[in-house]
């Protein structure tokens, strides 16, 4: 198979190149210049006020999106071309799955599109541990199960990269806990993860953060720097104070723990 | 073109569709219902010695436009959902090839418009005695034929409709010029010249004329197998363009 040729990326290396990205939607600017890399195997969160495009953005790596100016290489190849849609997962907010399927066949119909068989199936639906609602009808479940079948039906696939986008909305502690320990455990098995959020406490779960606002990109820098530059434990005040004065953003660079920290806009 | 994702969406979108009775009861009972209406509309008719009744006509065309009608409105809607629920982006981020899922789907529905068509026609023979020459398995075969092109066309249409409500307003542009000028109402050589020859373009106009060859001839006719060549190959042309209003990439 042709497809195979596209080889998870070294741990260390990174999983998305952006460079100059921009893209306008209905003669809006939605994202402006952007420049970051994703680091393989670790988990990336893309933490922005609600407008600040974190969608467009993930749209932009999955390659859905058109974009006006600048690339987008995700696993060593242009974003959207057609060897990535084999190791590529994306969950968007609202869940997409059939609300008139069972929860096994919304799995089982996203699995066969990656050749995966009924062993992957079960495997992706424990994983979200779902196995008593497996062969209920989609509609009839709650919001945060809904959610769940659709990040399931993105894990069936085993992919490289897994785009996330606020998949912990809607969800109790107890289950956001867990999930946020799989993602680890998946980041640990070498998978990427780019996962939104407007919850700032999930930020500390994440290797390396991008902070997106008004289309731009403020920082990139760990949750421990994010700590300091915006002088507060708590995450969600430091946060705040970084895009209440964005000065502090300015100037960050890569200390820290995060290699992965490159080049940094203000 | 992968069979494995061709034949997991068929049975998938045959799934969604187990699951809801009343469409299935709809689909498989409404056409003979609706021909037994017609065969008691002409229950008083009087004919001259040997003259055809008007049944074995006019119901010979309906086993051929009722699948068409039904698979039409079923298709658009279902796909309309499908676009508009993310669904179908996030299928085309996954490596089905569009072929795969339109014929996927056009699959599911003819094996649905088969069984319609054989409910439909053994009514028609066995409560209604249809007289025609021609064998009743080709009546089937234009059926499934024409409800195929229902498909095409409701997957094609369901491009141009934002909501469920603008889908169900395709229905009077695309089906019914057709059934109006499929030479049902009025035989087409006796039509004005500009309704001709919009007539002699529109797909159900060929299979009218198919069922009338089988309805004259005992034996398939090649007229009849020129027909049904014509409507497979309207039916791939749709298709085709309907996979082009499938966008992996939007703004």
């Amino acid at each position: 198979m042709s497809h195979s040729t596209v080889l998870p990326p070294k741990p260390s290396s990174e999983a998305v190149e952006v460079r100059k990205l921009a893209v306008s939607r209905g003669g809006h600017q939605v994202l402006d210049d952007l420049n970051f890399g994703i680091p393989a195997g670790r988990i990336t969160g893309l933490l922005g006020p609600s407008g600040s495009g974190k969608t467009t953005l993930m749209r932009a790596i999955v390659g859905v999106q058109k974009i006006n100016a600048g690339s987008v290489q995700v696993l060593g190849r242009p974003a959207g071309h057609p060897s990535l849609r084999h190791h590529i997962g994306y969950v968007t907010q609202a869940p997409s799955v059939y609300p008139d399927l069972s929860v096994e066949a919304n799995v089982r119909y996203f699995g066969a599109m990656h050749r995966k068989n009924r062993n992957d199936t079960l495997e992706a639906i424990a994983a979200v541990g779902l196995e008593k609602q497996s062969r209920q009808k989609t509609a009839d479940l709650s919001g945060g199960q809904l959610s769940r079948v659709s990040l399931a039906c993105a894990l069936v696939a085993k992919p490289h990269l897994l785009v996330l986008d606020e998949p912990t909305v809607g969800l109790d502690p107890v289950l956001r806990a867990e999930l946020w320990e799989r993602f680890r455990k998946m980041a640990d098995a070498g998978t990427t993860l780019l996962v939104s959020s407007h919850v700032m406490e999930e930020a500390s779960h994440c290797a390396s953060l991008l902070l997106l606002r008004e289309g731009r990109l403020l920082a990139q820098l760990t949750p421990a720097e994010l700590s300091r530059r915006g002088s507060s434990q708590d995450l969600e005040r430091a946060f705040l104070n970084l895009i209440l004065k964005p000065s502090l953003a300015a100037g960050l660079t890569g200390a820290g723990s995060g290699a992965e920290t490159s080049e940094v806009r203000p | 073109m992968n069979i494995q994702m061709m034949l997991a969406t068929a049975r998938r979108v045959l799934e969604q569709l187990r699951h809801d009775h009343r469409s299935i009861a709809l689909i498989l009972a409404v056409p003979a219902l609706l021909l037994t209406a017609v065969y008691y509309l002409f229950e008083n008719e009087v004919l001259p010695p040997g003259a055809p009744r008007t049944f074995d006509r006019v119901g010979l065309m309906m086993l051929a436009i009722f699948p068409f009608v039904v698979m039409f409105l079923v298709t658009s809607i279902t796909m309309l959902r499908e676009r508009t629920s993310g669904t179908l982006e996030r299928l085309l981020t996954t490596p089905i090839h569009k072929t795969d899922l339109l014929f996927g789907y056009g699959l599911a529905f003819s094996i649905m418009a088969t069984l319609q068509s054989l409910v439909a026609t053994a009514v028609a023979y066995w409560i209604f005695n249809l007289d025609i020459a021609g064998s009743p398995a080709l009546v089937v075969m234009i059926a499934v034929i024409n409800s195929v092109l229902g498909v095409a066309l409701g997957l094609l249409c369901s491009a141009f409709a934002r909501t469920e409500f603008q889908a169900v307003q395709f229905m009077p542009v695309v089906v019914v010029p057709q059934i109006l000028l499929c030479g049902l109402f009025v035989a087409r050589d006796q039509m004005n010249e500009v309704l001709e020859s919009i007539s002699n373009v529109l797909p159900l106009t060929f299979s009218v004329d198919a069922l009338t060859e089988i309805a004259m001839n005992s034996e398939a006719t090649g007229t009849m197998w020129n027909d049904a060549g014509i409507m497979v190959a309207i039916v791939l042309v749709v298709l085709v363009l309907a996979s082009l209003t499938l966008r992996r990439r939007t703004s």
